[in-house]
């Protein structure tokens, strides 16, 4: 076949119809300044050689590198079936595929999407997906707003910074305000979140694992926001949940995440999806569009798009949310991955990242000069302070090939020379020893 | 007792100081299967025709304007579990709420039943 849209025959034959006689004539009346010179192409190649010049440019873009990186989006194993259920042509060219009556499968996808988030963060409902983590949490926000009709959130300054400013930015656009508590280290100050709570707290929003890898338990927390009838909003890491309590079972009102770890590749940020999930009282307050199932007047099993009242084609200025899209490819990979694992795959998976992580928080933790920074629990992801600048020790292994981690002090002043290391189940022995060795190097020699 | 209607469909009936509210049985029929009343929370304070509440439909949603100025007091809790309790009887059973403190004079902008009946007929 021919790859090349538009034959010197088919511009000729286009331009005769217009009574243009050159493509040059054509765009005249676009000022010559502001038109391309010439594109900056190579002649064209066979399938080989482009596949060996589009490795080479990955390469440079530093496909190579071995990535200890995480601080929200992180490498992990897709099986097969996913990339290749989800590019069936009825998924992945599926145009506006929600009226019932024609996309049962679709529909029937994201309804299956919906019962795997419940199950993972262990509440009732979920919605179809929303855009990403981070507008997941302010969604969040937002819902406890509504249901409590207050105007105040308590935000834990661990919760990933990039979805704090999320939040605080939608906050800000309602006269809504949050009061950001400082960690204790590197774990929530469960104490002081407590102290935050009052009788104006709509929600208190944490995450587990935080932003700098440790895992804690919220119980004692929901209770005291219950309490006060504010609700407890937690941000989790789906793939630690095959480990650690869920969301549900610390007593949250609402569970959110980033869903990139669920069968979704590591990409210039995105496309990505959040999942929403909350307690079935409150799914009238559920931002986004939710799949559900029913019988037709024959009896037949089937789904439809329920509880359209909320949204906002038709309740307008009060609908329960402004984002009326749903990142429905992206939420099946996550469901393809879910299925493909199974509960025991996960329970696996789960303890396959802990176990790499802790082996790594011990080798890196006997490099001279490097300190362990989360004393308790922690799950693939912890911190560890650097006796020189970790920016600059990060862009140094970078150039080794390695990708050590996230530095902190771009997100929280004074921690400079702290760096946030991820190991997935991804990560070999070797790449582990390795890391350590070449830190060892950088920070010694 | 006098049942008196706003041009937006809500009824008002006063007992004493008391009002309860609810939608009218033209309304409840034009809406449909009536699946959700966000009932208004308990010690709101609301002005004559502010919005009180919301009612959903199988595709709509719409807004509950207060008849009377005044202050929730109760609301039917029934329509929680039972929405459908207003299309069996918006005017009796369907009721949404009961207001106190309420202003009689403010019935004066409001319409009496014959008046409403007539006002339907031109729509």
């Amino acid at each position: 076949m021919g790859y090349c849209p538009n034959t010197p025959d088919d511009i000729r034959d286009m331009l005769a119809v217009i009574g243009a006689a050159s493509v040059q004539e054509l765009f005249a009346p676009i000022p010559p300044e502001l038109r391309a010179k010439s594109f900056d192409l190579p002649p064209g190649m066979s399938e080989l050689e482009l596949m060996r010049l589009m490795r080479e440019k990955a390469a440079a873009c530093g496909a190579d590198i071995t990535p200890f990186i995480g601080g929200g989006i992180y490498d992990h194993f897709i099986p097969a079936a996913v990339d290749h259920l989800a590019s069936r042509a009825e998924f992945y060219t599926a145009y506006t595929p929600y009226q019932p009556e024609c996309a049962q499968g679709t529909l029937q996808a994201l309804y299956e999407y919906q019962s795997a988030i419940c199950r993972l963060t262990g509440l009732e409902a979920s919605n179809a997906s929303l855009y990403d983590g981070g507008t997941a949490v302010a969604e969040a926000a937002l819902m406890s707003l509504r249901i409590t009709d207050r105007h105040k959130v308590v935000l834990d300054a661990s919760v990933n910074p990039l979805h704090r400013e999320i939040v605080t930015g939608y906050l800000h656009g309602l006269s809504a305000e949050a009061v950001v508590v400082a960690p204790d280290g590197c774990a929530s100050d469960l104490a002081r979140l407590m102290a935050s709570i009052d009788d104006e707290t709509a929600a208190v929003i944490v995450q587990s694992p935080n932003f700098f890898g440790s895992v804690q338990d919220f119980r004692e927390l929901a209770q005291k926001a219950h309490d006060h009838e504010a609700l407890l909003v937690v941000s989790c890491y789906p793939i630690a949940l095959g480990l650690v309590a869920s969301p549900g079972e610390m007593g949250a009102d609402i569970a959110v995440g980033e869903g990139q770890s669920l069968g979704n590749h590591v990409s210039f940020g995105g496309p990505y999806f959040g999942f929403i999930a909350t307690r079935k009282r409150f799914i009238r307050n559920l931002p986004g569009r939710i799949a559900g199932e029913t019988i037709d007047h024959q009896g037949r099993r089937g789904f439809v798009l329920t509880l359209q009242a909320r949204e906002q084609h038709i309740k307008r200025h009060k609908a329960t949310s402004n984002i009326c899209s749903n990142q429905s490819l992206c939420a099946l990979r996550g469901l393809i991955f879910c299925a493909a694992l199974g509960k025991k795959g996960f329970e696996d998976l789960g303890l396959l990242n802990y176990d790499k992580a802790q082996y790594a928080k011990s080798v890196l933790g006997a490099v001279r000069g490097v300190d362990l920074l989360n004393p308790g629990a922690t799950f693939n992801e912890f911190t560890v302070a650097l006796p020189k600048d970790a920016a600059e020790v990060v862009q140094r292994l970078l150039d080794k090939g390695v990708a050590a981690g996230v530095p902190l002090g771009q997100y929280y002043p004074g921690m400079e020379r702290a760096l946030v290391v991820t190991v997935t189940e991804k990560r070999t022995k070797e790449e582990i020893d390795r890391l350590a060795a070449l830190l060892e190097e950088v920070l010694w020699s | 007792m006098t049942k008196f209607y706003t041009k937006e469909h809500e009824w008002v009936e006063m007992a004493g100081a008391q009002a309860t509210v609810g939608i009218s049985e033209h309304a409840a029929h034009e809406l449909g299967d009536i699946t959700y009343v966000d009932l208004p929370k308990i010690g709101k304070n609301v002005k004559q025709f502010d919005a009180l509440s919301a009612i959903e439909s199988v595709k709509a949603a719409s807004d509950i304007y207060a008849p009377v100025s005044g202050k929730v007091t109760e609301v039917n809790q029934a329509l929680d579990e039972a929405p459908e309790l207003v299309n069996q009887g918006a005017e009796s059973q369907g009721w949404i709420c009961k207001l106190e403190g309420v202003n009689e004079a403010e019935l004066g902008a409001l319409m009496d039943a014959a008046a409403y009946e007539e006002y339907l007929k031109g729509l």
